[in-house]
Order: structure tokens, then C-alpha cells, then sequence
């Protein structure tokens, strides 16, 4: 490995995106190895909600809102394969997804957010629903009093993100893929055959590097001139303890996965690299819980966590090849999960191929290169 | 099976039932020890595949000893203390909420 130009592709970052596209390489055939730092990393893709969610995103980029929607409808795709290639079930279900409102303002505000989003130029449509409260209770008993209403779209759903983590490194390993683990890249150069990779004790040459380090990706980017101005958004997880199926579909905020469990989850917190709880937002996400459901006010909780997510200055993924000399790729984004499936079955097979998409140009970090003054 | 060891100090006797059949256990036990020593070793079946579970570390570590104590599902029975007229169900699989 250590030798020059024989790795074809260092992905450097084991989560779920770095993961993704590797796994995505491998399989077209190429050579992959995957960088990945150890547990005192910012592990986002240990600690998110597991959802596969379309509903909401893409106001301002319908770009992202189309990229979303593929990346649902190639998921059970990407479920199947993983299925046969790492002989694990991810869990996928979706059976579409509720947004629950708690007043009469936020269902109205929710519902004109969606009206604007789905009627953007370009933006590949779909409906949602907006629900009474009635309508609501038809479809998920035990919604309780305090809630107004909810939004509805048939794409969203949700899988089980850890095995969904192992199954991509499994599906990895299969195609022939290296894992690196303890190996976290201090720098990237330059090299005749590509790049040099230097960690704390070898370097590696690889013909092409692509970043997927998350919040690393800020440091490693301009290495190879690049941008990646990411950064932590902080999100807490309540888990209750098991019960029996109660809730078939996700909802943004509170979940119940395949094996009993109820999440619930969507704070988001700008807090810099703290990924601390704290009880005023967990005490909250808790209250609008028990107004959602009521039956869960006795439930035990069982831990709580927190993760940071990575964002760009506007929310949305950063896909882009170096230019001088080509070679180098960044790949990153807040929602893994959901792109997982775009990511392994579109975009890998697209670096591959040395070009990215016209269709992911506005994903480029130009976007963020306004001019400062007029 | 377990047998209590010889107390040196007399403990007094506590009265319970165990899934409904009256069964008894003495001041100091938990819930988990009392069963036990009552001879009860599956406490609970698992929620998703419905395999038999007994306590395993008795420090409230591992969850497998979850009971329903009157009426009241997922207690830990190593944690809770036996208590006069405690009425101890074996839970099978998931709990129920509402």
C-alpha cells in the first residue's frame, strides 16, 4: 500500500459518507482505502437519527431537494445490495413520514414553507399532505390533544443507521477494499503519482484522495485546494427503553425503530465543537414528546447522547473535484443516511469516472465565493 | 439454582406474589434475588425474537432482569428493593405504552 500509485482512491474519513463512496468504488472494480481516525473522533455517524428524509429540505437549492428525492428512491436499491454483499438488513421501511406540529401557527408556517419549496423552479415535484388533527389521529392512534396537525410526504422513512454503518464497511471489505483504522491524515501533498498521505507514523501514495472527514474536511481541503468552510451543529438524542410497536412511520422528531425502540431527536444547537446534553433542550424535546404522544410520559428513558452535525454555511452537501491537479474530491454533507444510497450508487461510480455530474454543479464550494463588496 | 447462604443475623420475611401465586422473600433482598432464591430464573423474553432472559450482572448493568412490580413494566429487579405485598410478574417480550 505504501507503495506509489498503487491505491487508485484514499477515501479519508470512515463514516457513513466516506464509507458510502468507498464502498460505491469498490465496487465499480477500483482500488479503495479507507483512512478512518479512532474513537476520539467527532463520530456524527455513530450518533445520528437514522432517518431517510426528504420532506422540508431543498428551499433556496431545489438542486438538493431533486438530489434528496433520488437518493430516497435508490434506497432500496442500495438496501438490497447490502443485503447480499454484507448479508445484514438495514431495516429500511418507508412507509412515509409525519412532521408533527404542536399549534395552529407552526402547522401553518410549516405548511407555506413546503408550498414554497415544492413550487421552486426545477424542483422535480412531489406532494405532501397537510393534516388535521383529526386526520392525524385516523392514521397514528394515540396522538394526543396538543397536537395541531401534521404534514405528510409518502417518500420519507427511516433504516437502522449502525448497521447501516457496518453493512457499508462490510460491503467494502467484500469488494476488496482496505480499512485504515487509527490512521488519521495530518496531510495531504502533492506527489508525481497523485497524492501523499502522511499519517502520525506512514505515508501512503494514492492516485486520487477524497475527503469525506466531516468536520476534519475544513483542515484537509485547502491541502489540495479545496474548500470545505464546515461547521458543528450540535443535535441531542433521547432513547426510551423498548415497547411495543405503537408508531409505524417515522416522524421528524420522534421515531420507533423495528426493534421497539423510540428516538427522539431533532434539536439543533450552535455550540462549537461541545457534544455535551444538556437538560433545558433535552427537557423540551421531551415535553413536545409527551404532548405528541402521551402514553410516553411513564416510558424510561435510557440514554441520551449528543452528535454534531456538519454543516456548510448554507446547509447543503460540497461535491467537487481540485482543478490543479485534478484528482482530489470533497464529499460532504449533514445527512449521510439519507444520501447514502446517492452517494454509493451515483456519485462513486461518477468519481470514478473523473467527472462530476452537471446536475451536482451547484454543489460546488464556488457558491460560497460571493463578492465581498460591490 | 441458588441457595441462600446461612444469615447471621435473622432477617424478616416479606411476603410477595410471583405471577400471581404467593411466594416469599426476606428484608434485605431485591426483587431479582428473591425470585431466585424462589427458584425463578427466566424473568422476562426478549422483544424482538422472544428468547428467555435472567439477571446477569445484578447491578443494574445489563437489563436482563426486567419485571413488571405491580403493574409497572421494565423495572430492574436488582435495583428495587423486596418489599411487603409486591406483586412480581415475569414480562414477556415489549412492554406496552398507554
Amino acid at each position: 500500500m505504501s507503495h506509489a500509485g498503487e491505491v487508485e482512491f484514499a477515501i479519508i474519513g470512515g463514516g457513513l459518507v466516506g464509507v458510502a463512496i468507498g464502498y460505491g468504488l469498490a465496487r465499480t472494480g477500483r482500488s479503495v482505502a479507507l483512512f478512518d481516525e479512532g474513537d476520539v473522533a467527532y463520530r456524527a455517524a455513530r450518533g445520528n437519527f437514522g432517518l431517510v428524509w426528504v420532506q422540508g429540505k431543498g428551499n433556496g437549492l431545489p438542486a438538493y431537494s431533486n438530489w434528496t428525492q433520488r437518493s430516497a428512491r435508490r434506497w432500496p436499491e442500495l438496501a438490497a445490495m447490502l443485503r447480499d454483499d454484507a448479508g445484514i438488513d438495514v431495516s429500511l421501511a418507508q412507509p412515509g413520514g409525519f412532521q408533527i406540529c404542536l399549534s395552529e401557527e407552526e402547522l401553518a408556517l410549516r405548511e407555506s414553507k413546503l408550498a414554497r419549496l415544492v413550487a421552486q423552479p426545477g424542483i422535480e415535484p412531489y406532494t405532501f399532505e397537510t393534516l388535521a388533527r383529526h386526520e392525524v389521529a385516523g392514521r397514528i392512534p394515540g396522538i394526543g390533544p396538543g397536537v395541531a396537525g401534521a404534514t405528510y410526504t409518502a417518500l420519507d422513512g427511516h433504516v437502522n443507521p449502525l448497521r447501516l454503518l457496518r453493512a457499508l464497511h462490510f460491503g467494502l471489505r467484500r469488494h476488496r477494499g482496505a480499512y485504515l483504522p487509527e490512521s488519521k491524515v495530518e496531510h495531504i501533498r502533492r506527489h508525481p503519482d497523485g497524492f501523499m498521505l502522511d499519517t502520525h507514523d506512514r505515508s501512503f501514495v494514492a492516485k486520487n484522495v477524497v475527503l469525506a472527514a466531516g468536520l476534519g474536511n475544513a483542515q484537509l481541503a485547502p491541502q489540495v485546494g479545496l474548500a470545505a468552510p464546515v461547521r458543528p451543529q450540535r443535535g441531542q438524542i433521547i432513547v426510551l427503553e423498548r415497547v411495543r410497536p405503537f408508531l409505524h412511520a417515522p416522524m421528524s422528531q420522534l421515531r420507533q425503530t423495528d426493534e421497539g425502540t423510540v428516538l427522539i431527536g431533532d434539536s439543533q444547537e450552535e455550540a462549537g465543537f461541545d457534544d455535551t446534553v444538556g437538560l433545558p433542550v433535552l427537557a423540551t424535546m421531551a415535553d413536545r414528546a409527551v404532548r405528541t404522544f402521551p402514553a410516553l410520559a411513564d416510558a424510561r428513558v435510557v440514554r441520551t447522547w449528543a452528535a454534531l452535525r456538519v454543516m456548510s454555511p448554507d446547509g447543503y452537501p460540497v461535491y467537487e473535484q481540485s482543478a490543479d491537479p485534478p484528482g482530489a474530491w470533497i464529499v460532504t454533507c449533514h445527512s449521510g443516511v439519507t444520501l447514502a444510497a446517492a452517494h454509493a450508487l451515483d456519485l462513486a461510480p461518477q468519481i470514478a469516472a473523473g467527472v462530476i455530474d452537471s446536475r451536482l454543479q451547484p454543489f460546488a464550494s464556488s457558491r460560497f465565493d460571493v463578492q465581498k463588496a460591490a | 439454582m441458588f441457595r441462600r447462604l446461612p444469615d447471621t443475623v435473622a432477617r424478616r420475611a416479606i411476603a410477595v406474589t410471583i405471577d400471581g401465586a404467593p411466594a416469599s422473600g426476606f428484608e434485605g433482598d431485591t426483587v431479582a434475588a428473591a425470585l431466585l432464591a424462589a427458584g425463578t430464573s427466566d424473568f422476562r423474553t426478549t422483544p424482538v425474537i422472544g428468547s428467555r432472559r435472567g439477571p446477569f450482572c445484578m447491578m443494574g448493568v445489563c437489563f436482563d432482569c426486567l419485571v413488571t412490580i405491580d403493574g409497572a413494566p421494565n423495572q430492574q429487579g436488582c435495583m428495587i428493593a423486596l418489599r411487603d405485598g409486591m406483586k412480581i410478574e415475569r414480562q414477556h417480550g415489549a412492554r406496552d405504552v398507554g
